[in-house]
């Protein structure tokens, strides 16, 4: 079982925390990490910048950018992760777009990832009908892949990304780039319910949550909710300054409080 | 059995999933993924719909000015002394370049899917303009995305796609260049999937675009192929286009992927940006400088670093410069059905010099590339006939002709 599964098997109410390594350098991100998880973020979304994200709002693309100009790779991010599993379990799930991992090499992501003590992957761009060669290697290292689920998905599509997923299904409140916004979306529950009807993994919830009441909200429907441009924003907000950990660690203290008791 | 049959067969469309060979496909967030058949399956419906195509036909006709004449270059092929060169008057169609093809015909799709908001980027301004005029002629909203860079270097075809009544959205992003804007459209396009139709304006981007912008541009190669038989009695030695995202190059290539045989055989040639040089930065020359990759929905050749992150790349002419290429070119690359190489800044600016001296025409810096090309091999291909692409006319690019020509001395452009 891997510890993604394990977690999902463990814990009602999953707070995912999505974190660009590297920024804003890359040598600080595993005490942010240490941070987001001290206040109770159960998982992390380990994103490794991309010149060109398509699917990321703002907060994610600017996060990106510096990240890139610190220097860093994907080489990089897998030495955050030892550095992480040195002095935490904390499930680890690489967050990304399918060109640097390619150049990397799939095969030889899966391997390295593995070593590094990632838990499992998430391309934005591979839609599930491009991604067997993928799913495959990557299943060879006992790694989970993580799929998106969108309102606008059909229930074909569903059930090829409930084949293709394993560890958890990651759905998408609602149409869009990532980034906050003031209400969640309500067309997640319906998809949920469809989402339920064709696979008997659990979901989280992403895309515009910022609050702990959005995280109530979801967490109403959904084991799991993400939160990601809140948090970026947050490191954005207090990148020169030292109290940096101690406000992610509130936040996410905050975000976990939503959960229902 | 005829001799014809024993020729390599040459696929010429993709598969159903959009892939040519290990090229294209879909590489998009899930939420693009159902607007992407929604599209694919009102597009197949209206190849199949004659009435469809008699509306497109009858706008191409009337109101983009097709067909569009296959003209002799008389004076440049004489002082070349070899090849005869003919040019396919793109530059002669409303709004100045072969964009309209695609836009009157993506226009009518987005009405058939009630869709009426139309996103679209550009970088030199073109497919903006173009997209704005269609929008204008259907009474569409519209959003063009273009690079800050891109707006301030292309100030005049900001204003048109203004005039025209189009929303014209400044990218600050990244390089703020075409990239970004493709980027931005996106994000958009993922935002307002159910309103709203991103007319992409090359043979780019994921399943259905490149074979769907290829079939709108097709016309310009069957048109060709036509007037050239009609006027030479034969079929020509090699077809010459510039190739950025590669929509006027596939157009013009595709009704000649067939012409494979020994004797009467029509070679393909296509001309990459070779901007300032051949390090990775100046150039967009995907073939010889770049890799198989996947950027904004597509796999094909693309300019990247070690570490898999797009490079950036640099042409004087903003049409041509891409990091991708569009992947039925990359296709055809592989099976050698068709070739590639490049032309730099220079012998592009010096090719549209001496096209606007030898037959008073002006090209568009990208359709500038092609004319260089042909500049080059002509001599050495005595008896031959090349058909040029010209995609465009330089209207667009004359400042940028003043600076470059004044930096070349060439004393054509005094103060």
């Amino acid at each position: 079982m891997t510890r993604i599964e394990q977690l999902f098997r463990t814990q009602p109410h999953v707070l995912v925390a999505y974190i660009t390594a590297g920024d804003p350098a890359p040598d600080r991100t595993a005490s942010l990490v240490a941070a987001l998880v001290r206040g109770g973020a159960d998982l992390i979304e380990l994103g490794v910048p991309f010149s060109d994200p398509i699917a990321d709002g703002p907060v994610i693309q600017r996060a990106g950018y510096r990240a890139i100009q610190q220097g860093t790779t994907l080489t990089r991010v897998l030495a955050i992760a030892r550095q992480i599993r040195q002095t935490s379990q904390v499930p680890l799930l690489l967050f990304t777009y399918l060109n640097p991992v390619e150049s990397y090499g799939v095969a030889r992501l899966a391997r390295d990832a593995r070593d590094a003590g990632i838990d499992g992957c998430l391309l934005i761009d591979a839609s599930v009908e491009e991604a067997e060669d993928y799913v495959r290697a990557m299943r060879h290292e006992h790694l989970d892949t993580v799929f998106l689920a969108a309102p606008t998905s059909s229930e074909r599509r569903l059930k090829l990304i409930a084949k293709y997923s394993s560890g958890f299904i990651y759905l998408v409140s609602r149409t869009g780039v990532t980034g906050e916004q003031s209400n969640v979306s309500t067309s997640v529950a319906p998809l949920v319910e469809r989402m339920r009807e064709v696979s008997p993994l659990p979901v989280a919830v992403g895309f515009g949550v910022s609050t702990p009441e959005h995280v109530a909200e979801i967490g109403r429907v959904a084991q799991g909710v993400v939160v990601g441009s809140a948090i970026m924003s947050l490191i954005e907000k207090y990148e020169g300054r030292e109290d940096l950990e101690s406000h992610l660690e509130q936040f996410a203290r905050e975000l976990k409080g939503g959960f229902a008791p | 059995m005829p001799a014809s049959s024993l020729e390599p067969q040459i696929a010429t469309q993709p598969d159903s999933a959009g892939h040519f060979g290990p090229y294209g496909g879909r590489y998009v967030p899930e939420v693009l993924m159902s607007p992407l058949e929604e599209l694919e399956n009102t597009y197949l419906a209206a190849r199949k719909d004659p009435a469809f195509q008699q509306e497109l036909d009858h706008l191409l006709h009337t109101y983009a000015g097709r067909p569009t004449p296959l003209y002799y270059a008389r004076r440049l092929s004489e002082q070349l002394d070899g090849a005869r060169i003919y040019l396919k008057r793109e530059d002669l169609l409303h709004t100045g370049a072969h964009k309209i093809n695609n836009c009157l015909g993506q226009a009518l799709l987005a009405r058939r899917m009630n869709k009426h908001r139309i996103i679209a980027e550009t970088g030199a301004g073109q497919h903006g303009v173009a997209t704005a005029t269609v929008c204008a002629l259907f009474g569409l909203d519209c959003t063009v995305y273009m690079g800050e860079e891109d707006m301030r270097r292309q100030r005049l075809n900001v204003f048109r796609m203004r005039l025209l009544g189009a929303k014209v959205v400044g990218v600050t992003i990244g390089s703020r260049t075409l990239k970004d804007a493709i980027s931005e459209a996106m994000r958009d396009w993922v935002t307002n999937v159910s309103t709203t139709h991103y007319l992409l304006g090359s043979a780019l981007g994921s399943h259905p675009y490149p074979m769907m912008v290829r079939d709108f541009h097709r016309c310009i190669g069957v048109e060709a192929r036509e007037q050239i038989l009609h006027a030479e009695h034969r079929l020509p030695d090699a077809v010459i286009a510039c190739v950025g995202g590669g929509s006027n190059a596939i157009g013009i290539f595709h009704p000649f992927l067939p012409d494979t045989s020994k004797d009467t055989g029509v070679k393909l040639i296509g001309v990459e940006a070779g901007g300032t040089g051949p390090e990775l930065g100046t150039h967009a020359a995907r073939f010889s400088g770049g890799s198989p990759g996947v950027l904004q929905g597509a796999r094909s050749y693309l300019l990247q670093d070690e570490h898999g992150q797009i490079s950036l790349t640099h042409s004087v002419s903003a049409g041509l410069d891409y990091a991708l290429v569009g992947p039925e070119h990359a296709w055809l690359h592989d099976q050698g059905r068709a070739e590639y190489c490049s032309i730099s800044d220079a012998e592009a600016m010096e090719a549209a010099v001496r096209l606007s001296r030898t037959e008073g025409i002006i090209p568009a810096l990208e359709s500038a590339h092609a004319v260089a090309e042909a500049i080059r091999l002509a001599p050495t291909h005595r008896n031959q006939i090349f058909v040029v692409n010209l995609s465009g006319r330089g209207d667009k690019d004359i400042d940028i002709y003043r600076e470059n020509l004044k930096e070349m001395d060439q004393g054509i452009a005094p103060e």
